[in-house]
């Protein structure tokens, strides 16, 4: 029987694909759920693009301080070690290429690694960017992590983004709840998928061709 | 003898004109000049162009100055938030004038405004309907937009303790816009918790230069 990940199985899965000394972004929404995977007893960097590296977990209650806060504006704090900077040495860190991989929520991804992240487009919607772009373009290994089908059923994984672009052939693997699929330079492949899945399947659910990854 | 302090956030703000550019800044509220523009609203200057990473969070701060109508354009990478109500407002009744930055070219926007560049070739964005109508250029096999400086004639920025000759030091993630936002604006006003005696401020860690800062006043300690 097919039994998808929860949220909290995906963000364990991706935490399995970060080793110890890396320099990691993680985005605002799903992606944060990460951090609580991580095994503590290795030596990880998480990097806040406003001003953090070593950023460390949420306070204990009645500890928040009002000037130590991540990129989704919650309350966290510094490890030992860690460090604070301005946001053009902040960017640098991301856009320079400097970061060793990021952790993005998606609504779309497509077959040569496009990402759209940022905007639906509906003419009433605001829009906010916020440093998904940089992170998009400068992180050296970009993962998505996302449900694999919208709410509706529409897939997400797709041809050609529908929604407007993060950034173009930015992504190197796709995490959903049914499958991890990396993208090559010739097209998707399909690295795991959950139990009681088949490819076919998977297909199914999914808007461009994939194979099955050779020499896992 | 040069002492940059001035004795309250009115004096500090009493000669911005209508239709000025101020750069401000702060990360939702960390670091957020909060006294100061205060004091731009109660000084009534209109038709102002702000920059910030933000839009304004509830009805405080800059998001009372965008509710006072004072502001004509914003410049910002995330206006959308959970209490962004009041931009969110203006923005669809076409009562302000939005250009999204992502956050990286706004950053560096600012930095190349500071460091005297004449305009900057940045990966970010290229290839986004953010990139429309843009020069882009190939470089050694990577793709490049053409963004232009952000200059300023004011920048509000918050730092946690500074000297009368103007050097800053910050506090913890409070300090993101600050540094390259004094670099970027003609007239530079930091709004402080702590005023030091010359001297008392370490040299080797020294954030902002005072040469990059013209105005300090000192934050009121919280009732």
């Amino acid at each position: 029987m097919l039994r998808p990940r929860s949220r909290e199985e995906m963000a364990a899965r991706v935490a399995r694909d970060i080793p110890e000394g890396a320099y990691v972004n993680l985005g605002i929404g799903l992606p944060t759920l990460v951090g609580n995977h991580l095994p503590k007893d290795l030596e990880i960097f998480l990097h806040s693009e406003n001003g953090i590296l070593g950023m460390g977990p949420a306070p204990a209650k009645g500890e928040e301080d009002p000037d130590l806060i991540n990129a989704g504006k919650q309350p966290v704090t510094l490890l030992t070690g860690g460090a604070y900077f301005h946001h053009g040495d902040s960017f640098a860190m991301m856009r320079g290429g400097h970061l060793d991989l990021c952790v993005l929520g998606a609504f779309q991804v497509s077959a040569a690694g496009d990402l759209a992240n940022w905007h639906t487009g509906e003419p009433h919607a605001i829009p906010a960017v916020g440093g998904a772009m940089d992170l998009a373009v400068g992180a050296r290994r970009v993962f998505v992590m996302m449900e694999h089908t919208t709410k509706t059923g529409e897939p997400k994984i797709v041809e050609r983004c529908s929604y407007p672009l993060t950034a173009v052939q930015c992504v190197d693997r796709i995490y959903t709840d049914l499958a991890v699929i990396d993208v090559t330079s010739d097209g998707l492949a399909v690295v795991e998928m959950v139990q009681g899945l088949t490819l076919e399947e998977l297909q199914k659910r999914t808007a461009a061709p994939l194979r099955e990854k050779e020499n896992r | 003898m040069i002492d940059k302090t001035v004795a309250s956030f009115d004096a500090a703000v009493a000669d911005i004109p209508d239709g000025a550019t101020i750069l401000i800044g702060g990360f939702g509220n960390a670091g957020m000049p909060s006294g100061l523009i205060d004091a731009l609203i109660a000084q009534r200057a209109k038709d102002l162009t702000i920059v910030n990473n933000n839009a304004g969070n509830a009805e405080t701060g800059l998001a009372a100055l965008l509710k006072a109508k004072r502001v004509r354009k914003i410049l910002c990478s995330f206006p959308r938030q959970t209490d962004s109500r009041v931009f969110d407002s203006l923005y669809r009744s076409g009562e302000i004038e939005l250009e999204l930055v992502p956050q990286g070219n706004l950053a560096c926007r600012i930095e190349a405004a500071g460091a005297g560049l004449g305009a900057i070739f940045t990966p970010t964005g290229y290839g986004t309907r953010l990139a429309n109508g843009k020069e882009t250029r190939e470089i050694n096999g990577r793709n490049y937009v053409l963004e232009m400086p952000i200059h300023a004639d004011y920048a509000f920025i918050q730092a946690e303790k500074a000297d009368r000759w103007g050097n800053l030091v910050y506090r913890k993630a409070a300090r993101n816009f600050g540094p390259i936002m004094a670099r970027a604006a003609r007239c530079t006003i930091a709004q402080v918790r702590e005023i030091v005696p010359l001297g008392a401020l370490d040299p080797e860690v020294v954030v902002t230069p005072g040469i990059f800062v013209q105005r300090v006043v000192r934050m009121r300690p919280p009732c």
